[in-house]
């Protein structure tokens, strides 16, 4: 690695898996990291993942996956947060941060201080949970919708030719006459 | 029965706007209008939704609204043998599914430690090669669909239409191929589709030059496309952007070269750059991608090698069929494989490969076993279209269509 001392002594490097790099920093290092790594040439940030390890201590990992285009290397950091904590956004160093960071917060509830615009992304706003932890269920939760979408009856719907759901094709099917006089 | 619809109040509308929002000039009052593109347009490709803040007819600020399409296939993930989530790769980018079953497979063998046989490396350089082709057509006929030309997406949809008879001759499927497993593919190549493939590189590259004919010097074409939408190399860097995305821009990063796998460096291609990075210049390196897809395609046929398709590792792959119906040792082997599938090893790996969107990467989090703890995707044309709300303010509204047509982003992926 030909990162300056300075960068390096605060990456605790990991065991090499697989022939990728990885290292583990303290959150509150991470801005200062993130930059000082940008400027040694990894410029370009991959992606942010965050990863919910329930049951340990601190419960969550945020995965930052780093490129250096010139010199054809990967480097990956790691830190620990635990449930509650923010952690220090970079997205002021890439602005490609800020849509991953909205999507942690979005799907981990992992807070990032300093973002500029820490909305839910894939799921709506006022959504109470975050699905990718592992205490949400496949299934999902129940949730109030907001009062827009799929409440008003469809323009169509008991229309004419209009299909309803039934096991029955003659209870499916409105042209269909009425059972007594189909004389059953 | 109390209403849930609210009173509607009379007044003068510049009297109550100004009222709002006191820091706007007497010039700006009454101008600004929102307008609300998607998230079911025809130019949004999908479920993408844009609100546009407009002064006339130029936009002054954006606000990109995604996830109409999140199905939670991360969360699915979690919860499914590596095999089982084969079939959610393909409704990713569903314009190009068999390379997606091709960076998911690459992905897993990764954490396995699996190294294929030359042959497997070469089919899946095939199908990652033709779904380019494939997915870089229909970009085209419906960008050009977008900014006026209607004939192209007919003449595209011919040619996509050979393509889809060739993956069907391969996979059995047309559109949702599930055709990778881990270590390997669910089968061999049929016979007589390598001459397929040759047959369509040999009337390919004549079509090509048509389609380019049709739209390189279009006026239309060019002046609703050249110089708009221009991204600067080091922002679209900046924003993560791939794929021709990014090399529209000038910045000739390719995973195939850089980080190669599946022997791409034993191939001889050239990687398409743009100089100006506008909509023209990612069209023009779409269009010269497919011919450097045709040159991988002549090459891989040439070198098929044989031997084994997949993997030996019985424990891993599914052992031949004859041999399940007859001896005992596949037939528990057989078991093993479909109800538990392969057991990982404790671990983490990121795989990037380039798909015709760009760097589609598997970020696999494995705690041992036969399922990921945590497995991320990192979906291209989710960080391309996280620069739209920088890139769009000062486009007119006539413009939004050919940038968005220019981006190709599939919703699938975007939003998994």
């Amino acid at each position: 690695m030909s990162e300056s001392p300075l960068v390096m002594e605060e990456i605790t490097m990991l065991p090499e898996f697989r022939g990728e790099a990885s290292g583990a920093v303290v959150l509150e290092k991470i801005p200062e990291v993130m930059a000082a790594l940008k400027s040694e040439g990894f410029t370009f940030l991959v992606d942010i993942t965050g990863v919910d390890n329930q049951g340990e201590d601190p419960r969550f990992e945020v995965v930052y996956e780093l490129c250096d285009l010139s010199k054809k290397k990967h480097l990956r950091i790691k830190t620990m947060v635990a449930e509650g904590d923010p952690v220090p956004s970079v997205s002021a160093i890439w602005r490609t941060a800020d849509w991953h960071e909205r999507e942690i917060w979005d799907m981990l509830g992992i807070r990032f201080s300093g973002h500029p615009d820490l909305r839910r992304i894939l799921m709506w706003e006022g959504y109470p949970h975050h699905p990718l932890r592992k205490d949400f269920p496949l299934a999902g939760l129940p949730t109030e919708m907001p009062d827009i979408a799929f409440t008003a009856k469809a323009p169509l719907e008991g229309g004419p030719f209009v299909t309803s759901s039934a096991t029955l094709a003659q209870d499916r099917e409105p042209r269909a006459h009425p059972a007594e006089e189909r004389n059953l | 029965m109390s209403s849930t619809v609210l009173p509607i109040s009379f007044g003068d509308a510049v009297a109550r706007t100004a009222e709002a929002s006191p820091n706007l000039s007497a010039d700006d009052v009454g101008e600004k209008l929102v307008l609300n593109i998607g998230p079911s347009h025809p130019s949004t490709h999908g479920v993408l939704r844009l609100v546009l803040e407009l002064d006339g007819e130029v936009i002054t600020k954006t606000d990109t609204e995604i996830g109409y399409l999140h199905r939670g296939d991360e969360k699915i993930a979690e919860n499914m043998t590596w095999n089982q989530f084969v079939p959610y790769t393909d409704r990713l980018d569903y314009m190009a599914p068999l390379a997606n079953n091709v960076a998911y497979a690459c992905a897993v063998e990764k954490l396995m430690g699996f190294e294929l046989p030359p042959r497997a490396k070469v089919t899946r350089v095939i199908c990652c090669e033709l779904a380019r082709i494939s997915a870089h057509l229909l970009g085209l006929g419906a960008f050009a669909m977008d900014v006026g030309a209607m004939t192209m997406f007919l003449y595209t949809f011919t040619e996509r239409e050979k393509i889809y008879n060739l993956i069907e001759f391969l996979t059995g499927a047309r559109f949702t191929t599930s055709f990778t497993r881990v270590g390997g593919q669910i089968r061999d190549i049929p016979p007589g589709f390598l001459e397929g493939v040759s047959e369509f590189c040999a009337q390919f590259p004549a079509q090509l030059d048509d389609f380019g004919s049709m739209l390189n010097r279009n006026r239309i074409f060019v002046d609703r496309t050249k110089d708009i939408g221009i991204i600067p190399a080091d922002i679209a860097l900046d924003y993560g952007l791939t794929g021709p995305n990014l090399r529209g821009s000038g910045n000739d990063y390719d995973v195939r070269k850089v980080f190669p796998y599946l022997d791409y460096e034993s191939y001889d291609f050239e990687v398409p750059v743009g100089q100006t990075g506008d909509c023209y210049d990612r069209f023009a390196v779409r269009m010269e991608e497919m011919r450097q897809s045709v040159c991988i395609l002549r090459q891989a046929v040439a070198k098929m090698p044989g031997g084994p398709w997949q993997i030996d590792d019985p424990k891993n792959v599914l052992p031949a069929k004859d041999k399940v119906l007859t001896k005992m040792e596949e037939l528990i082997h057989q078991f093993i494989v479909v109800t538990q599938g392969p057991d990982a090893p404790v671990g983490e790996v990121y795989f990037g490969a380039e798909n015709p969107k760009g760097e589609l990467g598997f970020y696999i989090h494995s705690h041992g076993g036969g399922v990921p703890h945590r497995l991320k995707i990192r979906a291209p044309s989710f960080c391309n279209l996280s620069i739209l709300s920088q890139l769009l303010p000062g486009h007119t509204v006539s413009d939004v269509p050919a940038i968005l047509g220019s981006f190709d982003f599939v919703m699938g992926e975007c939003d998994r």
